[in-house]
């Protein structure tokens, strides 16, 4: 793997076995003994993840906060001082420019966490934007190194490692300052796996020791290495969007379901607005669902089928490792988006028959 | 990574057991391995005819769908039932779980085959790469 960069976790992940691919440009491991099992691990126990690779911006300045707020679909004003947003930075047309979150750390100091795949293309963006306003901008990313540390133990596993009282930070909050062994880290309690846990932001020349003392801590508690596979199941089966799948420049948040994170009706503009009222007032010709076959298995792109007329298309599918069922989500029609509604999905040669369901595969496990 | 002795492999990493005009066809331990957790094999059906290089079926990990090329021309006369309820087999041996057996149309196709030593040399070569 050559022009593949590497976060300083690298030659642990070596060490403890990972199955290292190119991920987004980063060589980073799909797995170290196999999805499921990681996978169980998080919705079980705990489990560790090397996110080093996803990007920080952070903006600084008067305006940071009036900057955030026309840059992203959620409202941003909501916020307090700690407190996380998650929403998505959009284009004039409606269109994703990714999905990020939104770290209010101060009153005039914002940071945003973003996908590795679109860094360069979203500090472009925001550098572009940000011109407008009274702040600066700077891309962190490579000062940053990011672990996750996810499950319902993650709590009580992180605990033995610092002072600070981890029950203090709630969900969607962060604390900066957290000392962790002596180690300095901005600590969040979110998560990317519908389960209860934390996001550790430390310095790359730490995160290695970092990740052996949570490796050590969780052991006897079942907590494992994971990779970035049972990520990507975890996410998907608590209805979490991945870029690229869900949605991407040219699929709107309303498309892909996610209008909740889109706030139409506060009096700020936001990048987006305007094509986004327009396309809610028109109404949206298609829309994500959630489905299940009783065969066969879809993946990202497999096209979706009334008989011999292709309706949409597999944005994320796979068989559940919770569920053991084969499930995904389709971008279709509207008149295919009722529960219960039935159409086939095209894998391989064959069309196989599906069913509409509720696109909350699992319940979210969160401790609000 | 095992290389079991006595049976032909493909670049794509299926093996070939030969008995007589019938070869059982299989994916090497290095397939299996990279693959990751099988969660679902799609068996051919029987008496299903396939060219040399034709995607024989498909071999689904949690991750994605890999095909399986057959490497030999030939008419589908039995598939592995067993793997339908037990997918995972294929992980846990993957040279006693055999996929499908063809009859096959030409044996002269076997020479395209490389055998064990073979084989090996070419999962060293595609390592040092």
């Amino acid at each position: 793997m050559e022009n593949v960069k590497r976060t300083p976790l690298y030659e642990l992940h070596e060490e403890l076995g990972g199955k290292i691919v190119d991920f987004a440009g980063w060589a980073l491991p799909i797995q170290y003994t196999g999805i499921s099992q990681e996978h169980h691990a998080v919705r079980k126990q705990a489990g560790l993840f090397d996110v080093s690779h996803m990007g920080e911006v952070l903006v600084t300045g008067k305006e940071a906060l009036a900057f955030a707020q026309y840059l992203v679909t959620n409202d941003v004003s909501t916020l307090s001082d700690t407190q996380i947003l998650y929403g998505m930075m959009c284009n004039e047309s409606g269109g994703v420019v990714d999905d990020l979150l939104v770290y209010r750390l101060a009153q005039e100091r914002v940071l945003l966490v973003i996908n590795a795949s679109n860094v360069d293309k979203d500090f472009a963006w925001i550098s572009e934007k940000a011109k407008a306003f009274d702040i600066e901008v700077e891309n962190q990313s490579d000062q940053t190194a990011q672990l996750a540390i996810q499950g319902p133990l993650g709590e009580e596993i992180l605990q033995t490692l610092t002072e600070v009282d981890l029950k203090k930070i709630a969900f969607f909050h962060c604390q900066e300052g957290v000392t962790i062994k002596g180690r300095e880290c901005l600590v969040s309690r979110t998560g990317y796996t519908g389960e209860d846990g934390f996001e550790i932001y430390c310095k790359p020349e730490e995160a290695t020791d970092l990740a052996r003392l949570i490796l050590e801590a969780g052991k006897e508690k079942g907590l494992i290495p994971c990779g970035l596979g049972c990520r990507d199941t975890l996410r998907f089966e608590a209805c979490l969007p991945l870029y690229g799948n869900e949605f991407d420049d040219s699929i709107t948040p309303l498309e892909a379901g996610f209008s909740f994170f889109v706030k139409l009706d506060t009096e700020d503009d936001f990048i987006g607005k305007a094509a986004l009222n327009k396309q809610k007032e028109e109404g949206l010709t298609r829309r994500l669902v959630g489905f299940e076959m009783a065969k066969g298995i879809s993946r990202h792109g497999y096209p979706v089928m009334d008989g011999d007329r292709e309706i949409g298309f597999v944005t994320t599918g796979y068989k559940s490792p919770t569920l053991g069922k084969s499930i995904g989500f389709a971008i279709v029609e509207m008149a295919y988006t009722e529960m219960g509604s039935e159409f086939e999905i095209k894998v391989r040669k064959k069309q196989l028959p599906a069913r509409v369901v509720s696109k909350r595969f699992y319940r979210k496990n969160y401790k609000k | 990574m095992k290389v079991a002795k006595g049976l032909l492999y493909t670049k794509d990493h299926e093996w070939v057991r030969v008995e007589g005009n019938k070869a059982y066809i299989g994916i090497s331990d290095f397939a299996q391995e990279a693959m990751g957790d099988i969660v679902y094999v799609e068996l051919p059906e029987i008496d299903e005819e396939f060219e040399q290089e034709d995607t024989l079926c498909a071999i689904e990990s949690v991750k994605a769908a890999n095909d399986i090329f057959l490497p030999l021309t030939g008419k589908v006369v039995e598939v592995n039932e067993a793997l339908e309820e037990e997918p995972e087999a294929v992980n846990e041996d993957p040279y006693k779980n055999w996929i499908a057996c063809v009859e096959m149309a030409d044996e002269s196709q076997l020479k395209d085959l490389m055998n064990a030593v073979a084989y090996e040399e070419f999962l060293a070569e595609a390592e040092e790469e």
